[in-house]
């Protein structure tokens, strides 16, 4: 199994550049929203080991809002946020982005801070690589390679389906499994429709992995009764800071509004980036981390699998801390329009997204970290897209895809690669055809 | 169960438009005015005279209604302050027409706005007046109602005539048989609606400043308390400010025109000319055959709010729970898209199994959870067909087709345009990947267009039992976007305040 990775390289913008690189982010694009193809400043559809990159300027409209708290808002710089997700590696992904992208790379660089002409690419993006507190991967170990030679199989399995009429014919399920098997061996027999055997998992991944997974527990174990003890604490105050917590949930600005939409919905598949600062105090941070620590836990060796609790749209998702964790952003890939993405939010996983967005500043009231909240429709849809921003520049390696399309793939080639199906089985495998 | 919350308003009846509560069936005539602002006063004095009808049943029943509805530059044009209008939600501001949003609901190639015959980005109505009445009245009530005010007041834009098909929808199928009921009283239990699939909905799905399924009230314009808003209701949630909304809704117009012909030469040459096979066929692409008869199998007891009358029940009481592949009726069929008559949770779990389902650790179903729970997502369709009626058989036969302009005034009535009427077209109707499908919009609406990286979107897909689905390539588009606009429908006083009385 080849584990996916996440890099993130975050910069803060050179303020005399600034409408320089957003010239420069504007060129990557044929219109916005609608990446050049190929994009020749950064080469994204060349590498075929990168899932979903994007690059952002962290533009956050809502630093004001700390303001409720009588703590004077303080003043960000603006970061330029490069990240993706791959498969293998960030460090390699770093080399080979600088071996491909060089060039590109250095352009929207030299529009940061403290980028000379003659710094080292590579170990510049290292010493601004920004790790993700929580990520969540729809399928743990699925490659770029994986979903382009899944996504053909399945193209030339719905073709031979129709060329030899197996949609008409009254075939036992075995029978139509046996025939469209031999015919892709026959094909890859041929040099064609490549399946890739996967990958040995790397050893230290396998280490890290089982540590993570019986570590974090442990750990957790071990501290409990001071755990315990805290948790009850924050409790107590958690209760009393959710009862006098501000709501901050205008009308969003309509300019703002159109800006955003004007980048959605031009492929099956969205990009989702959002950013507020934390509520002040130890009581919140200490909630945050944990949850963020659970989910990451869980969507490490839980969430593994197409599904995010009963979310099946996400792609790829992060949480990252900025700014000694006073703030906090959420990027993700979804499928289908925002509206949908809010209705997954708030009718599947409204508890969820409770756990972690009700520490943010000005998020709809919760109770106890998991009622309420996103539960009242209006509130929750106007502070996320108030929280909402722009992405410049957003890369999917596989347009038109969406998840769902992916697990049929997936369930489609493993049971084309079974010798022989049994009947119930080769029933549901002949069904997703 | 059936104790009404203390926070239930009795609705006055009188000051909803009777379009909310009825369909006017009997008023077998209808023709819709899309008018311009030409002069402010005179516009104002016929709106404050105009007999707008209200939702109280009259005995004997009414010969004749009229409603009205305004667009966003409507109410700019009779001139509601900015801070009003401000009030009123996004998408209706924005307009339908706007770019992003053409995207999503996709109007885009040939059903792109700039192509329409009204409502495209220059041809924007400000004013509907929608005229009904009983056959042989309609003239008349017209002619009666567009004296001096009316033309000194208004530049119509377009009328829009509507065709009295019977019931049948061009293409030849029973139409408007499915309607959500609305929780009048107020009296939905939505602890009970997440895992029943039911006909009744919330009041606030429909209309504004009443609770929505969601149990909280939708965004609309609340005013101070002044002279010229103290005729307003105050709103329920906010007592302290006039309810501008109260007892409006918002109104979607979309005329679709049907290309009959089109529709019934593709099916007869799938079907090699049999025309019991495309009866089928067609029958598959709508979900019900052309009497209405659902494919889906009839469930033995009514689901809570579902309709009384026999032929109703016969045509209404089903879901498809008992067919999740979509072998009796496709997945993709045109009223699977737009019902899927689904719940809030897949099984309907309860306790210990729900708490699972919520973490998602239950079975790992490939269509599960894909499709949203459709009570969020419930529009009230109000909409009437135009043009000539043409029968499948002269629609084969005639050389050369009959291709005059016909198809439907798709009117829908929905408290939420963004979570209602978007969401529908865009996740449901137009999206390839609609419950786990792949390669096909609705094989009635859906626009064919190509979509990046999927290799066509003209498939129509049938599952088989026991064997992979038989696929139809190639459907042409049947229905284009002729024109469309939002309109805020408001409630009599609402009218009154904008009308300036």
């Amino acid at each position: 199994m080849t584990p996916q990775t996440s890099f993130m390289v975050l910069a803060p913008v050179d303020p005399l550049r600034e409408a320089e690189l957003r010239l420069l982010l504007d060129s990557m694009n044929d219109a916005p929203g609608r990446l050049k193809k190929p994009c020749p400043l950064v080469p994204f559809h060349d590498f075929d080991t990168l899932h979903v990159a994007r690059l952002f300027l962290v533009d956050d409209q809502t630093t004001g809002d700390v303001a409720v708290y009588g703590i004077a808002p303080r003043r960000y710089p603006l970061y330029l946020a490069f990240l993706g997700d791959v498969d293998g590696g960030a460090d390699a992904f770093y080399a080979e982005l600088a071996r491909r992208a060089g060039e590109g790379l250095r352009a929207l660089f030299s529009c940061c801070m403290g980028f000379g002409p003659g710094a080292d690419l590579v170990d510049w993006m290292r010493a601004h690589h920004v790790g993700a507190s929580a990520s969540y991967v729809n399928w743990r170990g699925r490659t770029v390679t994986q979903v382009r030679e899944e996504a053909a199989l399945r193209e030339a399995l719905a073709v031979q389906v129709r060329t030899d009429g197996l949609d008409s014919r009254h075939l036992a399920p075995r029978e139509v499994h046996r025939l469209l098997r031999a015919a892709v061996r026959q094909a890859q027999g041929a040099g064609r429709l490549p399946l890739s055997p996967e990958a040995a998992t790397p050893i230290g991944h396998k280490a890290r992995n089982l540590l993570h997974l019986v570590g974090v527990p442990l750990v957790l174990l071990l501290a409990s009764p001071v755990l315990l003890v805290l948790a009850l604490v924050a409790l107590v105050r958690l209760r009393r800071l959710e009862k006098t917590d501000e709501e901050i949930c205008p009308r969003s600005d309509p300019a703002a509004s159109a800006e955003l939409s004007r980048l959605e919905d031009h492929d099956v598949t969205n990009q989702f980036t959002a950013m507020g600062s934390l509520k002040p105090g130890p009581t919140r941070l200490f909630i945050t981390r944990f949850v963020l620590l659970a989910i990451d836990y869980t969507a490490r060796h839980i969430y593994t699998r197409g599904r995010l609790a009963r979310v099946r749209t996400i792609h790829f998702a992060r949480w990252v801390f900025i700014d000694e964790r006073q703030r906090i952003i959420f990027l993700s890939n979804y499928d289908g329009s925002l509206e949908s993405y809010m209705d997954d939010f708030i009718n599947k996983v409204g508890f969820g997204l409770n756990l972690v967005f009700s520490n943010g500043i000005g998020y709809p009231r919760a109770s106890f970290l998991v009622g309420g909240g996103s539960k009242d429709e209006r509130k929750f849809k106007e502070y996320l897209r108030r929280h909402q921003v722009p992405t410049q520049v957003w890369y999917k390696a596989y347009p038109g895809l969406t998840a769902a399309d992916l697990e049929r793939n997936v369930r489609l080639r493993k049971g084309l690669e079974a010798t022989e199906l049994a009947e119930p089985e080769a029933r549901e495998w002949v069904s997703l055809l | 169960m059936g104790v009404a919350p203390v926070t239930a308003h009795e609705v006055d009846y009188g000051d909803v438009q009777g379009l909310v509560r009825f369909g006017h069936g009997k008023l077998t005539e209808a023709t819709y005015a899309l008018l311009r602002v030409k002069q402010l006063e005179a516009a104002r004095a016929w709106l404050r005279s105009a007999p707008v009808t209200s939702a109280i049943p009259t005995s004997p029943p009414p010969t004749t209604a009229l409603q009205v509805a305004f667009t966003a530059d409507g109410l700019e044009a009779l001139g509601a302050p900015a801070a009003v209008r401000a009030g009123f939600s996004p998408e209706f501001l924005s307009g339908i027409t706007d770019e992003s949003r053409s995207r999503r609901l996709g109007d885009v190639g040939a059903n792109d706005p700039s192509l329409w015959e009204w409502g495209g980005r220059a041809a924007v109505p400000h004013v509907l007046v929608a005229f009904f009445a009983a056959p042989g009245r309609l003239a008349g009530f017209v002619q009666a109602q567009t004296g001096e005010a009316w033309t000194s007041g208004f530049e119509p834009l377009r009328w829009l005539e509507t065709s009295q098909l019977d019931g049948i929808e061009p293409f030849g199928f029973a139409d408007g048989i499915s309607q959500p009921e609305l929780d009048w009283p107020q009296a939905r239990d939505l602890g009970a609606a997440r895992n029943e699939y039911g006909n009744t909905v919330a009041l606030g799905e429909f209309l504004l400043g009443y609770r929505n399924e969601y149990d909280k009230y939708t965004d609309r314009p609340l005013l101070e308390l002044d002279s010229r808003s103290a005729g307003l209701l105050p709103a329920t949630d906010a007592p302290d400010k006039q309810d501008l909304g109260r007892n409006g809704t918002y109104l979607v117009v979309r005329q679709l025109r049907q290309d009959v012909a089109s529709f019934w030469r593709f099916l007869n040459r799938l079907a090699g000319g049999d025309r019991a096979r495309a009866d089928e066929l067609a029958a598959a692409f709508v979900g019900r055959t052309k009497a209405g008869v659902p494919l889906a199998a009839m469930q033995p007891a009514a689901g809570p709010g579902a309709p009384r009358k026999a032929e109703a029940v016969r045509l209404n009481q089903f879901t498809f729970d008992a067919d999740p592949t979509g072998v009796r009726c496709p997945i993709g069929a045109h009223i699977r898209r737009a019902n899927p008559r689904n719940t809030d949770y897949a099984g309907r779990p309860t306790g210990l199994a729900r708490l699972l389902a919520d973490l998602g650790l239950g079975r790992k179903v490939f269509r599960e959870d894909l499709t949203s729970a459709v009570r969020f997502h419930r529009i009230l369709r109000r909409g009437r067909e135009y043009g000539p009626g043409l029968s499948p058989q002269d629609a084969v036969a005639l050389d050369p087709p009959d291709r005059r302009e016909r198809g439907l005034h798709f009117i829908c009535l929905n408290a939420n345009i963004a979570r209602q009427f978007e969401f529908l077209q865009n996740a449901w109707m137009s999206s390839l990947k609609f419950a786990g499908l792949s390669w096909e919009s609705d094989p009635l609406v859906g626009n064919r267009e190509p979509v990046p990286g999927c290799p066509m979107s003209d498939a129509f897909t049938q599952p088989r039992d026991a064997g992979p689905a038989h696929v139809v390539t190639g459907l042409p588009r049947f229905v284009t976007v002729r024109g469309g606009a939002y309109f805020f429908l408001p409630s009599l006083r609402a009218l009154r305040y904008l009308s300036g009385a």
